[in-house]
């Protein structure tokens, strides 16, 4: 049931959006950013001129049509600026994520090629100078933030600003070609490039055409009706599709307020303080803000503790009814607005959701207790289904039909189908051009008629056609007796504790499964500050008895509602560990958008995978950690294997 | 010896200027007890000059002497190519000299902004008849200063605890709210005592950062004592050793490294 494709008439590319907001939507916001304590905004004509100013800038040190430009930095009008100054000289910016290492940050710049590099500050220009030799086609460094950065040679260093002073001096000169460039992007014109985390290898370049952009960025502004007026928080890394599409692409199409926080540690309290009516979280967020929540409730006073857990229950009892527009009764209705003067309005005040009319929460699956709560107190928060190669929108909710366990129906204009293997494939207008430099990845992903295999496995619900996803494909596997093997499902479940932060499940091709466990140093410390008990590290708190009791009966709870589903049951972790350190994207061990890289992982702690099977009650292991700064170091540690209990299945005999 | 006027460029490209103050003669004596003996250094424009010694050394009692807290019974202070008076120490103050404390001396019930702006007052001229009107010339003054302080705020990355109650910080960021005070008077000379005392690596790694930006971005001259003889040997362009009040050493860190009374003085030569 797919709408017909067909061309948006007027704007064709990015720059051609922003022209026509800076002409209807001339004196309105368009970018804020909190800067020495006081939100500075931008409007949209103002934005037109700084973009401009850049451009022209960019032109006189000679950018040429099909460049390609890196922008590294954390969230901020001026690099998102910088994005659309790249696009108007007929450039494609090339976004990367902030916090990568100078290795990572080398391979991706010396396959794109980037002549020019646009970035944050000193870290980053740092970074840039470390990794200088192996970039051939390396030319100029364009920087933000000049701190720290006076003494550095500038044979090769721009300051942002001077650079824009450079464009409006030579306005004349370069303004005719500028605009011919910009008249000569069409639908078909490359709009951006973005790196995929590269959960297996190295990170492919996707292609993103301006079709791909306007049109994913008019019809999912459609399917959520977002206004001019909307506000959105961005603080999400630049170089991920969403923030793409949700900071840019909606933004330019909708012209809604783009609101950057002034530091990452701030994002709370920049956060309330806009009241965003457009939000997007992925699932971590919304588990940190409600165990903070929680964790303040039970400090708090017993009257006002009553008073929270009275309403609360009333709340999970009526509120997602009330939100969806159901029929519920004048009493409860009462009651929940009395609720909602008490505690659910100042709750949402405190949480920076007042004013949220659309949230979304993707990437992960997201526990059913959490999701629960937020659309309890009348926050309208949906699902998404999404990935780079779709410019983010494969399915996501509609109002009116929200479900924890469902990634919702097709977006408008996608095309869905199921493979054989359980694998979900999709078409759509936000189908993204190819793998920059790699064909070959492009054909095994992209099939002739266009569609994408996404690499996950799921199935869609007879009744309401909503989409449900099982695993990644490729995790997807056999146990050693031919039951299916399906290990996301299970550490989603494991990691719905608020204890646990992350786990790996084993199983694929063995007799039974067994998991490593990270415990979540902000609950769990919390607990032992509670009881009184002393740790002096991570490792010290992570390997005590009473800790290890506690996941265990986790485990077992798990193990239980496990046993539950005859196709899966076979999945039920027979024995575990707690890891004596946190996986970390540092180490490898988790991509920058924290996914699990069980393969590296396999690899890395096998001795403890082989305690876990042959039956040994204690391993001995020591394990490289890699410092923020680069440097490595070891830990040494002892850990314990521990059994939990398991469950029969009802149906099993029956099943054998 | 390089002439008081003269300037030079340091390895790194930063260029030291002429004299700015000059101890001269400095004796201080508590009763008895002579803690400072006699002792005369300078401190150049734009450079980082460490005071170190062992603990009683009268390092201290050296940095109230700058700040104008103790008064020499014998020797001159000169600033600013002149000899100063004796002085209150917020006349000091006025003159351009901030400084930071061994214990952390912040108003612990105010928020961190509150504190940094108090770092103001010496720059806030209107009395207290326009403040209680507030409206016009009171409020104008306070949006340039409130100015002033977030960029030191921003600079020294505490945004985040802006409106936190100073009393709620852990140690590393109550120094660092310090120093966003002390700097916040934009002040010419900058008196740091025992700014990594009781850190951990990586706060004394932030904080040895922050002091060469400050150093860099605003130019301000900065004297320091600090026990950590790494981070001394790393920062300072100069040191002056000190030991039973005497001044038992002067010259750059490679010079002092290599003196024998500064090697006896920490590695304990019996004194007879």
């Amino acid at each position: 049931m797919a709408t017909p494709l067909k061309r948006a008439d007027g704007p064709q590319s990015v720059p051609a959006l922003l022209h026509r907001n800076a002409t209807e939507y001339a004196k309105a916001p368009a970018y804020r950013e909190k800067e020495y304590g006081i939100w500075q905004s931008w409007t949209w004509s103002q934005t037109r001129d700084e973009v401009e100013a850049l451009a022209l800038g960019l032109m006189e040190l000679g950018i040429e049509e099909g460049d390609f430009v890196a922008v590294i930095g954390r969230n901020r009008p001026y690099l998102y600026w910088a994005m659309v100054a790249a696009q108007m000289t007929g450039a494609v910016p090339v976004p990367l994520y902030q916090d990568a290492n100078a290795e990572e940050m080398a391979y991706v710049l010396n396959h794109c090629g980037a002549r020019f590099v646009i970035v944050g500050d000193q870290e980053q220009v740092d970074k840039v100078i470390e990794v200088r030799d192996q970039l051939p086609d390396f030319e100029r460094m364009i920087y933000l933030d000049p701190r720290g950065l006076r003494k550095y040679d500038h044979s090769k260093l721009d300051q942002y600003t001077a650079v824009q002073e450079l464009g409006r001096k030579t306005r004349d000169q370069h303004l005719k070609e500028m605009e011919a460039r910009q008249a000569r992007l069409n639908y078909d014109s490359r709009g951006v490039m973005l790196y995929t985390s590269g959960t297996t290898g190295k990170p492919k370049g996707v292609v993103l055409s301006n079709r791909n952009i306007i049109e994913t960025a008019r019809s999912s502004s459609e399917f959520d009706n977002l206004r001019q007026t909307d506000d959105i928080l961005a603080y999400l890394p630049m170089a991920w599709v969403g923030d793409f599409i949700f900071s840019v692409g909606q933004a330019m199409w909708t012209g809604f307020c783009t609101n950057c926080p002034e530091s990452a540690d701030t994002m709370h309290v920049d956060l309330r303080e806009i009241g965003p009516t457009y939000y997007f979280a992925p699932p971590r967020v919304f588990e940190t803000q409600l165990t903070n929540v929680m964790i303040r409730m039970e400090d708090a006073s017993r009257f006002k503790k009553k008073l929270f857990d009275t309403f609360m229950a009333h709340a999970r009892k009526v509120g997602p009814a009330i939100l969806d527009g159901k029929k519920v009764s004048f009493a409860d209705r009462a009651k929940y607005a009395l609720g909602e003067l008490m505690i659910y309005g100042p709750l949402k005040n405190t949480l920076g959701f007042s004013r949220v009319r659309v949230g979304y929460t993707a990437g992960e699956a997201i526990g059913p207790e959490i999701f629960d709560f937020y659309r309890s107190l009348g926050i309208n928060l949906k699902q998404l289904y999404g990935q780079t190669e779709a410019t983010v929108f494969i399915t996501a909710q509609p109002d009116g039909e929200v479900r924890s366990d469902t990634v919702g129906v097709t977006c408008p204009g996608v095309e869905l189908k199921i493979a054989d293997n359980g694998e979900v494939f999709y078409r759509s207008p936000g189908v993204f051009v190819e793998y920059y430099k790699n064909p070959e990845s492009t054909q095994s992903t992209k099939d002739a008629e266009g569609w994408v295999a996404t690499g996950d496995a799921g199935f869609i619900e007879e009744e309401t056609g909503h989409l449900r996803i099982i695993d990644r494909a490729k995790d997807v596997g056999q146990m050693a007796d031919g039951r299916l093997f399906a290990p996301k499902y299970v550490e989603n479940k494991l990691k719905f504790f608020p204890n646990i932060l992350e786990t790996v499940v084993f199983g694929n091709g063995r007799e039974e499964c067994t998991a490593f466990i990270n415990i979540d140093l902000t609950a769990v410390g919390n607990w032992a500050e509670r009881n009184n008990i002393g740790y002096a590290s991570y490792q010290e708190l992570a390997r005590h008895p009473q800790v290890m009791d506690t996941i265990q009966s986790h485990v077992e709870q798990v193990n239980e509602s496990v046993a539950q589903d005859e196709m899966l049951s076979g999945c039920q972790v027979h024995r575990f560990v707690v890891l004596h350190k946190e996986l970390d994207a540092d180490d490898g061990e988790l991509t920058r958008t924290r996914k699990v890289r069980r393969k590296i992982i396999e690899e890395k702690y096998h001795d403890i995978i082989t305690a876990l099977y042959d039956g040994s009650d204690k391993v001995s292991t020591e394990t490289e950690v890699t410092y923020e700064d680069g440097r490595k170091g070891s830990i040494k540690a002892t850990l314990e294997v521990r059994d939990a209990k398991v469950w029969p299945t009802a149906q099993k005999m029956a099943a054998e | 010896m390089l002439d008081q006027t003269e300037s030079y460029t340091t390895e790194d490209g930063r260029t030291i200027g002429p004299v700015v103050m000059e101890m001269k003669n400095i004796t201080l004596r508590f009763g008895g007890v002579e803690a400072i003996k006699d002792i005369s250094f300078d401190i150049r424009e734009g450079e980082i000059r460490a005071i170190i010694g062992p603990n009683g050394a009268g390092k201290s009692s050296m940095l109230n002497v700058i700040s104008g807290f103790y008064v020499p019974q014998e020797g001159e202070v000169w600033y600013k190519g002149s000899r100063r008076p004796p002085m209150k120490p917020y006349q000091v103050a006025e003159q351009g000299i901030a400084r930071t404390f061994q214990n952390i001396a912040l108003f612990e019930g105010m928020s961190v902004l509150d504190n940094v702006m108090t770092g103001r007052l010496t720059h806030m001229k209107t009395g207290m008849f326009w403040q209680s009107i507030w409206k016009g010339k009171a409020e104008r003054e306070e949006i340039e200063n409130r100015e002033v302080a977030e960029r030191i705020i921003d600079f020294l990355e505490i945004q985040a605890i802006r409106k936190t109650p100073v009393a709620r910080l852990p140690y590393g960021l109550k120094k660092r709210v310090e120093l966003a005070r002390a700097l916040a008077a934009e002040p010419t000379i900058l008196l740091l005592d025992e700014p990594m005392a009781g850190m951990n690596v990586e706060e004394k790694e932030d904080m040895s950062r922050f002091i060469l930006d400050v150093n860099d971005e605003f130019g301000t001259t900065i004297a320091l004592i600090e026990h950590d003889m790494g981070v001394v040997m790393d920062l300072s362009d100069r040191v002056v050793v000190m030991d039973y009040g005497k001044k038992i050493g002067d010259g750059t860190p490679a010079e002092v490294r290599n003196n024998q009374d500064v090697i006896d003085a920490y590695l304990g030569v019996a004194h007879d």
